[in-house]
């Protein structure tokens, strides 16, 4: 046996610890969503009054395309930051932002028009309780990315953000495809199986 | 062993630094403290005040139980002194003994300098303990619109739809319902703090196959944590949605489902069993071999039966729910997984009794716990077998053989070890032993009421004896059997007085303990006794599960023999 010194252990690499953070949070995230899934799923056509899903629910095919394309940007922003391409990387920033943006201004559109042409509020029924759960959940989460992602524009453009720096902003990456994925999921129980 | 410990200020000598800045800068200190070590501390000392607490209403509910038709409490404020009993008992007390003693122990054991977020780990205890607050807070604030209750009083799994606002008016339910929202945000913030510092942060030569198997149980819980307890926020949510909302996630009249709230608790609930559990194992893995002075028989049988538990036990939560007509196939699944999480455990009792057998085993207070814990668990893991066996939980579903099985379970799975690890690791979080004097007179009068208690209520549940009733008519035959689980209550209440006692008076007047005073293998005992702020100033370089015997014992190492 011998002693090491101060000299930080060869096990611990400090970027696999903002790494594996992340992936807990997002393991604990995926639990939280799926329990919302699972109530979806399990009150499908339980509803005892409408309006039903086939009635009201139109296919949200502009809005994912915005945020699925969004992952693409987010990836060519981090890969700018990588190589130093500060400006660059910022616009990528902002593109995904305004992404996100659309998303969001599309999902109160739905909503605005759920709630006044058809009247259908969390409170009406099985079907509005776990549609605006499930959404709202979901669309909470884009919230919070794209003020993730407002902060690493503009950090990104004042000069603040470094290539060094590209490991955390990964990680924020890593977020907004957890948040892609899970619309993936969201998008075929609520819009597909559930029409 | 000199040449590895520190000249480091010790928290005695800190003490008497502090001592003229008043006691205002101390409180300062440990309030705004990111060191595991502090925080570990912290989280122990919150769950033995959280503890009296629940404890103090245990004993309520037992004297209202300990004859026929007696009124000392109103049907109403035993429904409450039950429901905050479990949920402070749970959520409170166990919670954050298990924490605590992952945060002070983990970076110790892995040979690491902190967690690998402090801050995230100061949030997370903070939390949990403001949480806490807020739920005793209910007794205040819980009066709500309609004058309706003050604690809330629908059990702690809060089966929707009585928690629903047309069946539970009021604020009580919501108190309890924020409070563990919000400790449980705690709590998962400290299981992905405790995984990410075992998964990253390990010191040299620390492989996993290598780590003691205390931190093999905190990776295990951690994990499972992350996966069991976003389910309750989740369902916690909805309840909060449907109570505020108007949604109608548990409404029954509007065609939801009455048993999907059971389903999501108990995927919860089964499984937190286990994140209780399985440190208390890990405390009996580490102390069982230092006092039998051999090697833990069958580590990797044993660090895979924990992994195995952790699986296994995430399939069994609809046992709890066998009387509510889950249909045959459903039952007969979640019976057979039932039995099956039987094996791994089974596996566990083994490798203890394997390294008792042949040993030199010396009965101090740390060990006395540990062998009691044996027999203590094992009627746990009997009776619940028994339970899940569908037909017999027919039969006693809901009864007080279940309130027994379970307090088997908690007491004598995770109690018993956890004094134990109370009296094996309070030298070297304060560099003094606790009186083995006083210990020996908590252990045995802890057993004795233990068992006085709960092993005497096993007979008035099989006599038909309904859990959560108030009080109950002469002439069942339930009243002697009730007396004597009542008469137990002093004797633990006095242990546990000793136990607090032990602990305030040798903090400061202890027979100085020095760095190792069990003559131990693992990590921790390898600095100063408390440890100073960074733990380590030089790491050993770990090349086998005893580090430490290989420091001792530089001619026969163990790696040759793993």
């Amino acid at each position: 046996m011998s002693s090491a010194g101060m000299t930080e252990p060869a096990s611990v690499n400090p970027v696999w610890r903002g790494r594996a953070g992340m992936i807990c949070l997002l393991v604990a995230e995926g639990s939280l969503f799926a329990i919302f899934v699972v109530a979806y799923l399990f009150y499908i056509g339980k509803s005892l009054s409408g309006p039903y899903p086939k009635d009201v629910l139109e296919l949200p095919l502009f809005n994912s395309f915005c945020l699925l394309s969004s992952s693409v940007t987010v990836a060519f922003a981090t890969r700018a930051l990588r190589r130093g391409r500060m400006r660059r990387s910022g616009g990528w920033f902002l593109v995904t932002l305004a992404l996100g943006v659309v998303f969001l201004i599309g999902t109160a559109r739905e909503w605005y028009r759920l709630i006044v042409a058809h009247g259908l509020t969390i409170a009406t029924n099985l079907f509005g309780t776990t549609f605006y759960a499930v959404v709202g959940l979901h669309a909470t989460h884009v919230s919070l990315g794209v003020l993730v992602l407002a902060l690493l524009s503009v950090l990104a453009f004042s000069g603040a953000l470094r290539p060094e720096q590209v490991e955390r902003a990964d990680l924020a990456a890593w977020y907004w495809h957890f948040v892609d994925g899970v619309w993936v999921v969201v998008f075929i129980v609520v819009y597909v199986v559930g029409r | 062993m000199d040449g590895m410990t520190l000249p480091a200020p010790t928290i005695g000598a800190r003490r008497s630094a502090d001592a003229p800045r008043g006691w205002l800068a101390v409180l300062h200190d440990w309030v705004v403290t990111v060191d595991h070590k502090r925080l570990g501390i912290l989280y122990v000392v919150t769950a033995i005040g959280f503890l009296v607490v629940a404890g103090l209403e245990a004993s309520a509910i037992r004297l209202q139980l300990a004859w026929s038709n007696l009124h000392i409490l109103s049907p109403g404020t035993f429904n409450r002194l039950f429901t905050m009993h479990g949920t402070t008992m749970v959520f409170l007390v166990g919670i954050p003994f298990v924490f605590g003693f992952g945060n002070y122990l983990v970076p110790l054991m892995i040979g690491a300098r902190d967690l690998a977020f402090p801050r995230l780990n100061a949030f997370g205890f903070w939390i949990l303990l403001f949480g806490g607050v807020l739920l005793h807070f209910s007794v205040i604030g819980g009066e709500g619109l309609y004058g309706a209750g003050s604690a809330p009083a629908v059990g702690w799994f809060a089966y929707a739809p009585l928690t629903e606002r047309a069946f539970s008016p009021g604020n009580a339910t919501d108190y309890w319902n924020l409070a563990l929202l919000v400790t449980g945000l705690g709590t998962i913030a400290t299981a992905v703090n405790l995984l990410v510092t075992i998964l990253t942060m390990r010191g040299p030569g620390m492989t996993l196959g290598r780590m003691p198997v205390f931190v093999w149980e905190m990776l295990t819980i951690s994990a499972l944590t992350l996966i069991i307890l976003p389910p309750l926020s989740a369902a916690q949510i909805m309840l909060m949605l449907d109570r505020f909302l108007g949604a109608h996630f548990f409404d029954t009249q509007a065609g939801a489902s009455a048993v999907m709230w059971q389903h999501f608790f108990w995927f919860f609930g089964h499984p937190e069993v286990y994140v209780l559990a399985l440190p208390g194992f890990g405390f009996a893995s580490e102390i069982i071999p230092v006092f039998s002075r051999k090697v833990l028989f069958g580590y990797a049988t044993l660090v895979m039966a924990s992994a195995g538990i952790g699986l296994v036990g995430m399939g069994t939560w609809a046992h709890h729910m066998f009387a509510v007509g889950m249909g045959s196939p459903l039952n007969s699944a979640f019976a057979a997984s039932t039995m099956l999480v039987g094996v791994p455990t089974g596996v566990k009792l083994f490798n203890w009794l394997g390294t008792m057998y042949g040993g030199k085993i010396r009965f101090e207070t740390p060990m006395l716990f540990c062998t009691a814990f044996l027999f203590q668990f094992l009627c746990a893991g009997l009776t619940g077998i028994m339970l899940g066996v569908v037909p017999f939980d027919w039969q006693l579903h809901d009864s007080y053989f279940v309130v027994a099985h379970f307090h088997f379970v908690l007491i004598g799975g995770l109690i018993f070890t956890l004094f134990g690890a109370i009296y094996y690791w309070f030298p070297k979080a304060t560099g003094r032993m606790l009186s083995e004097r006083l210990g020996h007179w908590h252990f045995w009068l802890f057993v004795i009421g233990f068992n006085l208690t709960f092993l005497t209520m096993h007979v008035p549940g099989m006599l038909g004896m309904a859990r959560r009733i108030y009080t109950y008519p002469a002439g069942r035959g339930w009243e002697v059997w009730n007396l004597v689980a009542t008469l137990g209550v002093p004797f633990q209440a006095i242990a546990v007085l000793i136990v607090i006692v032990n602990v305030v008076v040798s903090v400061r007047h202890g027979v100085p303990a020095g760095d190792d005073p069990w003559d131990a293998w693992t990590l921790e005992w390898a600095t100063s006794s408390p440890p100073p702020p960074y733990n380590f100033a030089v790491l050993p370089v770990v090349s086998s599960r005893r580090p430490l015997w290989d420091l001792k014992h530089p001619d026969d190492p163990d790696a040759p023999h793993e």
